[in-house]
């Protein structure tokens, strides 16, 4: 069982609030991502989870015990660390032993030389090199054994500190920003290689990242976390569709978001630019924010009352896709569309083009910047 | 490279090997006098080793010796007479048991308290920092009688204890060690907690062996210190000469009948020094090998 429920967490370093009383329910299994820009409060979080930090307020619960006065040693828990902190002076074996040294050795047996008497160690040094070596076989990273941290690369580092995590067969695994100090091609490999992880481990994971690639590819559910504060915690498809407010929108998703200044009148109908939405706003007669992705916008020949025009500024070509940055006629915004390299290849920086919406995609925002819904009406 | 590149090095050499020349010469000196008659030592002459005729020494046969007994080379006289005539192994054998003994408990008080002021929070900590940085202030001669006084009335002058004590916490090694541990990763010991560890199993297992480099560094400056401090055992080891370390035995050649004998003299110098070169000559090599932190980055 690896369940976690942390209760009106809230944690603040002398004056300043880091976390701002947070619920989260983690059900067993679970990848769940805690996501956010830097300095939102993820790390913090974690290492409440851990023990590593001791929070100002609240419970955190594992399968259902309050651990609040349990030391991080013996919550049962396995942390990755964005620098892997390997013991550099250690050999990859001793590096995965130590964990399991530490819990089956009593203190008399892990004297040196005089610990070799106890009766019972031999046994326990056969169970843990055997795990040992199960658990470098599912990391393939047998050859490496007999090596030092230094002589590995990162991503062999990378390995070895998932494995350190692993031989114990902890309740959960915490990942604190694990892959971000790998480069670009390793990393989308090995977020890969982490999510067949889970599936064959079936632990529950509580993953850490500022980068929302990363979120939305391998997590079962993602908890969106800004200042200090959760804002949606759902799945990632979920965040990404139906972003419960408009800093989740446009942290979610990249590019980002497109959000235009737009009007509802009396009646809630809804208008932007020189478009009308056709569709009402639960809220009438306010200004809101229409949030369109990038995907969702098209350069197209038409000129209609559904359109609008601009300059593109700058072209970004991904190859499966290019992505124009847009001012918009009147000045006041600069967008960006996404356009299908075969339709859209001959436009390049300076021509004016016109941009049409694709329908039933927008997001309404109140001027909060909470989410408005509309009506069928 | 270049000619100009050459002559730029060239220089750079040239000035370092004046500056080698200067700090070797009072060594070359003491091992040429160690190995030359006394003749040929106040004459001046003889260059490095002398002519090393077989001679007989005045000195020794006045000590008492028969004449054959004192026939020999110079350089065999020198070393055995420095033997002879003082217990040479006894002295070097105390310097090492003080000198380790100090460099252990040093570190024993060092690391923990090091560890402590880098690593863990705690109310007061900025403060007994600044007074650890305040100690380093305070001159070794300045308490020097207190500390006598203090060691004389608990009845340990003339013993290893009134040598050792007072030097057990040093807030240099604390300083030195508490700014190698600031560089540590936290999440280092973040993963060490997690194993399972407690903070002196930290301080033990991961602080220490990362440390290696810094704590050679400080032994080497603690070992050279205590090994050729002559101030301090001279205040505290008054009338045992069982207790003498190598500097007070030095000391046992100067005056007396055989009052300018340098022969004798330079060669006890020489066997004094030799185990702090050979001493720093292999803990250089492994200073440079050195532990880093590669592992971590």
């Amino acid at each position: 069982m690896g369940t976690i429920s942390l209760k009106n967490i809230s944690k603040s370093f002398g004056s300043t609030q880091v976390l701002n009383n947070l619920n989260v329910d983690i059900n067993d299994g679970e990848f769940l991502t805690l996501v956010g820009p830097s300095g939102c409060g993820k790390s913090t979080l974690l290492r409440i989870i851990a023990g590593l930090e001791q929070q100002t307020s609240g419970d955190v619960l594992i399968d259902n015990k309050n651990v609040n006065r349990v030391r991080a040693s013996e919550r049962d828990l396995a942390m990755v660390f964005q620098s892997y902190a390997l013991y550099p002076h250690l050999t990859v074996r001793r590096n995965l032993e130590t964990p399991l040294r530490l819990r089956d050795y009593n203190a008399f047996e892990r004297l040196p030389l005089i610990g070799n008497f106890s009766p019972s160690k031999k046994e326990k040094t056969e169970s843990i090199n055997q795990l040992v070596n199960k658990t470098s076989e599912t990391l393939k990273i047998s050859e490496l054994l007999d090596r030092k941290p230094g002589q590995l690369s990162g991503g062999q580092r990378q390995r070895v500190a998932l494995g350190r995590a692993m031989v114990r067969e902890p309740v959960a695994f915490l990942m604190d920003e694990p892959l971000s100090n790998l480069d670009a091609a390793l990393r989308v490999h090995m977020r890969s290689e982490l999510s067949e992880l889970h599936n064959s481990l079936k632990t529950t994971f509580v993953y850490v990242t500022h980068d929302q690639a990363e979120a939305l590819t391998m997590s079962s559910r993602m908890a969106v976390m800004i200042d200090g504060n959760l804002l949606q915690l759902d799945k990632p498809q979920e965040v990404y569709d139906n972003p419960s407010s408009l800093s989740v929108a446009q942290f979610v998703g990249s590019p980002k978001i497109n959000i235009f200044k737009g009007t509802a009148d009396s009646s809630g109908m809804i208008s932007f630019l020189n478009v009308n939405l056709k569709r009402k706003s639960s809220e009438s007669n306010t200004d809101l924010h229409i949030g369109i992705r990038p995907e969702h916008l098209e350069i197209t020949n038409e000129s209609n009352e559904n359109t609008f025009s601009g300059t593109v500024a700058y072209r970004e070509n991904l190859g499966s896709d290019i992505f124009f940055h847009v001012n918009i006629e009147d000045g006041s915004n600069k967008i960006i569309v996404r356009g299908l390299p075969q339709f859209t290849h001959q436009i390049s920086n300076g021509s004016s083009v016109n941009i049409k919406r694709v329908s039933d995609k927008a997001l309404l925002f109140n001027q909060a910047g909470m989410r408005v819904q509309f009506t069928n009406a | 490279m270049e000619a100009k590149q050459y002559i730029g090095e060239g220089w750079k050499h040239a000035i370092l090997i004046i500056g080698a020349i200067v700090v070797m010469l009072p060594f070359y000196m003491m091992v040429s006098m160690s190995l030359k008659s006394q003749q040929e030592i106040q004459s001046i002459s003889g260059g490095l080793i002398g002519a090393q005729e077989t001679q007989t020494f005045p000195v020794c046969v006045k000590t008492g010796y028969s004449e054959e007994t004192c026939t020999m080379k110079p350089y065999q006289y020198n070393y055995w007479f420095a033997f002879e005539k003082a217990p040479i192994p006894r002295y070097l054998m105390n310097g090492v048991i003080v000198t380790l003994s100090i460099f252990i408990i040093q570190v024993l008080v060092a690391l923990p308290c090091a560890y402590a002021l880098a690593k863990l929070r705690f109310y007061g900590r900025e403060f007994v920092f600044s007074m650890v940085l305040f100690c380093l202030l305070i001159p070794v001669h300045g308490i020097a009688l207190p500390l006598y006084v203090m060691l004389a009335q608990a009845g340990l002058v003339d013993t290893y204890s009134a040598l050792i004590l007072p030097w057990t916490i040093s807030v240099f090694g604390i300083f030195l060690m508490r700014q190698f541990f600031m560089t540590v990763p936290d999440e280092l010991i973040d993963a060490a907690r997690m194993d399972g560890m407690g903070e002196y199993a930290i301080v033990w297992k991961v602080m220490l062996p990362t440390a290696i480099p810094a704590l050679l560094a400080f032994a080497i400056f603690s070992v050279v210190a205590h090994w050729n401090d002559y101030f301090w055992p001279r205040m505290v080891i008054t009338g045992n000469r069982d207790l003498f370390t190598p500097p007070l035995g030095i000391r046992e050649f100067r005056g007396g009948i055989d009052s300018d004998e340098f022969g004798p003299m330079m060669a006890s110098i020489v066997t004094v020094t030799v185990p702090l070169i050979v001493a720093f000559i292999i803990a250089q090599k492994r200073f440079i090998e050195g532990i880093t932190l590669t592992g971590m980055k």
